[in-house]
């Protein structure tokens, strides 16, 4: 430990990536060849067919994911901001594409593209927080319904605009508070963002699979059927309460203290939970399953499904540290 | 890399990120054989859709249609069909009589180059294509053996609705389906309107989705 407080915040962060990439290549290999062992029957050989197959995707997700941080840690603010604007950018496109907007919308979507999203990214990348976290609640919100009434299509036009705002907001907005993590310098803790971010991804994924594996053991009554046939209070408390732990462990990295880490991880993993049933719910009204379904009307590519918890996780963490360390308004 | 290349690839790559381009072959591989591409036509935008689906190594010998006097009025544009899309100019107006304006296309097909035709002659609005011009017909019966590819972009007209100028990132697909030939003493009414239900059954079902299995 004494050794790991002598290193300087960029060794550090090093650090962090070497563990990270080392424990992917030793699951990698070790799965790899749990694959090749021999099945004596046919049956078996089947099933450890289909799932080496489940497990393959889920690995080059996360190898990608993986790379994906490194490659927003090494390019520093403006790659970070550059790589999450071009994720929210496709996100927001799967989204639009789903929830069929009508032709009026044309001009209201042009603005949430090719004026919202990036002027949101540009206050992100320059770290203007202060108006990064109400650029879009107060402006955006007002900026696209006037855009929409300018077009004069009076049709379902609170339905129009509803759609497009929560795209807008999940997509954009969630998401964006992402790179911001990286970029936000508290002080005592400058040049290490990377950890908060990881922090994050590390709370949202201990809560994830936690909750997916209590679905699948526990198979208690689903709250809201019509939504989701497996989603229960009881797995989301474990998967929060699991969430809550990780981040307990993670304090080390973080500039909190253990007891503030576990607050902030709890709030954390519950919004994660959340959000991941309510990203449901929206499926379900959209008539789709997944959001890059392989039947595919659309061909979307299924971004949004893995991107759809920390879109809801993202805003919360960031925005319980700044009101925590009391970083004034306007602090870059 | 050439000008036109690098146009040619950036094209593609714009074409990409707004509307995804992806390409289904359900029906035929992408295999650099002879063909043409019958597609239904419901924007500007079709012609870039369809060229982005394409694997890099089709489009060089795949060759769309340009009329001759829109594409030819400006240089840029007269760069951008011959160099980049290597596209065949086809007149709207017969200057005599006994021009044939199938001409350029037979030439091409002779070449050994694989086409892509919009045979609605137009963009529709409304969501069945228009009856088919007689011209796909002509050519089949002149050249049996190459492949007519029923095709169907889908999406295409909540990226860039009529009269509006800016694409929206939406996104879209290309389906190839089973290639067609004109059946022998086939009618040229029998033909076409047979064409025009294989190029429709390409389309997407978006009934489909609701009734896969739950997955969750």
């Amino acid at each position: 430990m004494h050794w790991l407080k002598s290193l300087n915040a960029s060794e550090q962060v090093a650090l962090l990536f070497v563990v990270l990439f080392g424990f992917l290549m030793l699951l990698t290999v070790g799965l790899f060849l749990n694959s090749l062992r021999e099945r004596v029957d046919e049956e078996a050989r089947r099933a450890s067919e289909l799932t080496w197959e489940r497990v393959r995707r889920d690995l080059r997700a996360a190898w990608i994911g993986g790379c994906m941080f490194w490659v927003a840690w090494i390019s520093g603010p403006l790659g970070a901001t550059l790589l999450f604007a071009l994720f929210s950018f496709l996100a927001l496109r799967e989204f639009i594409t789903l929830v069929h907007t009508q032709r009026s919308d044309h001009r209201t979507l042009i603005v949430a593209f090719f004026v919202l999203l990036p002027v949101q990214y540009m206050i992100c990348g320059t770290r203007f927080f202060d108006l990064f976290t109400v650029f879009l609640p107060v402006y955006g919100f007002l900026a696209l319904p006037i855009v929409s009434a300018l077009t004069g299509d009076p049709q379902r036009f609170l339905e129009r605009n509803a759609k497009i705002q929560w795209g807008v907001m999940v997509c954009v907005y969630g998401l964006s508070h992402a790179p911001a993590l990286l970029l936000l310098d508290i002080p005592g803790n400058t040049g290490r963002g990377a950890f908060l971010l990881f922090f994050l991804v590390m709370v949202v994924a201990a809560s994830q699979i936690a909750q997916e594996i209590a679905t699948r053991t526990l198979r208690r009554r689903p709250v809201a059927r019509q939504i989701s046939r497996s989603f229960s209070m009881r797995a989301w408390w474990i998967g929060t309460v699991t969430g809550a732990v990780a981040g307990l462990l993670l304090y080390w990295i973080t500039p909190f203290k253990a007891g503030q880490a576990l607050a902030m991880a709890f709030l954390t993993s519950g919004a994660a939970g959340f959000g991941g049933l309510v990203m449901k719910a929206l499926k379900k009204d959209a008539g789709v399953l997944y959001w890059g379904n392989r039947s595919s009307i659309t061909g979307a590519v299924g971004l949004l499904d893995r991107i759809a918890v920390l879109c809801f996780a993202a805003p919360v963490l960031f925005h319980s540290v700044r009101w925590y360390f009391q970083l004034p308004l306007g602090y870059r | 890399m050439t000008p036109a290349a690098f146009t040619g690839q950036l094209l593609a790559f714009i074409a990409r990120l707004i509307t995804g381009a992806q390409g289904h072959w359900k029906g035929c591989p992408p295999k650099a054989e002879q063909r043409i591409y019958i597609a239904n036509h419901q924007s500007h935008f079709d012609l870039v859709l369809i060229w982005a689906a394409f694997p890099h190594e089709l489009r060089a010998q795949t060759r769309a249609i340009a009329a001759r006097d829109y594409w030819t009025k400006s240089a840029l544009r007269r760069w951008l069909t011959t160099e980049v899309f290597n596209a065949i100019y086809v007149s709207r107006t017969r200057a005599n009589p006994d021009e044939d304006p199938l001409e350029p296309l037979a030439e091409a097909l002779a070449n050994g180059d694989s086409l892509v035709i919009f045979p609605e002659g137009t963009r529709s609005s409304k969501g069945n294509p228009m009856p088919f011009k007689s011209g796909i017909y002509h050519l089949a019966e002149q050249f049996p053996h190459v492949q007519l590819i029923p095709t169907w972009i889908d999406n295409v007209q909540r990226v860039m609705p009529k009269g509006e100028v800016v694409p929206v990132p939406i996104l879209c697909t290309v389906t190839f389906g089973a290639p067609i030939q004109l059946r022998e003493g086939e009618t040229k009414a029998d033909f076409l309107c047979r064409a025009r239900e294989a190029v429709m059954e390409q389309r997407p079902d978006p009934t489909l989705v609701g009734r896969l299995v739950e997955a969750d």
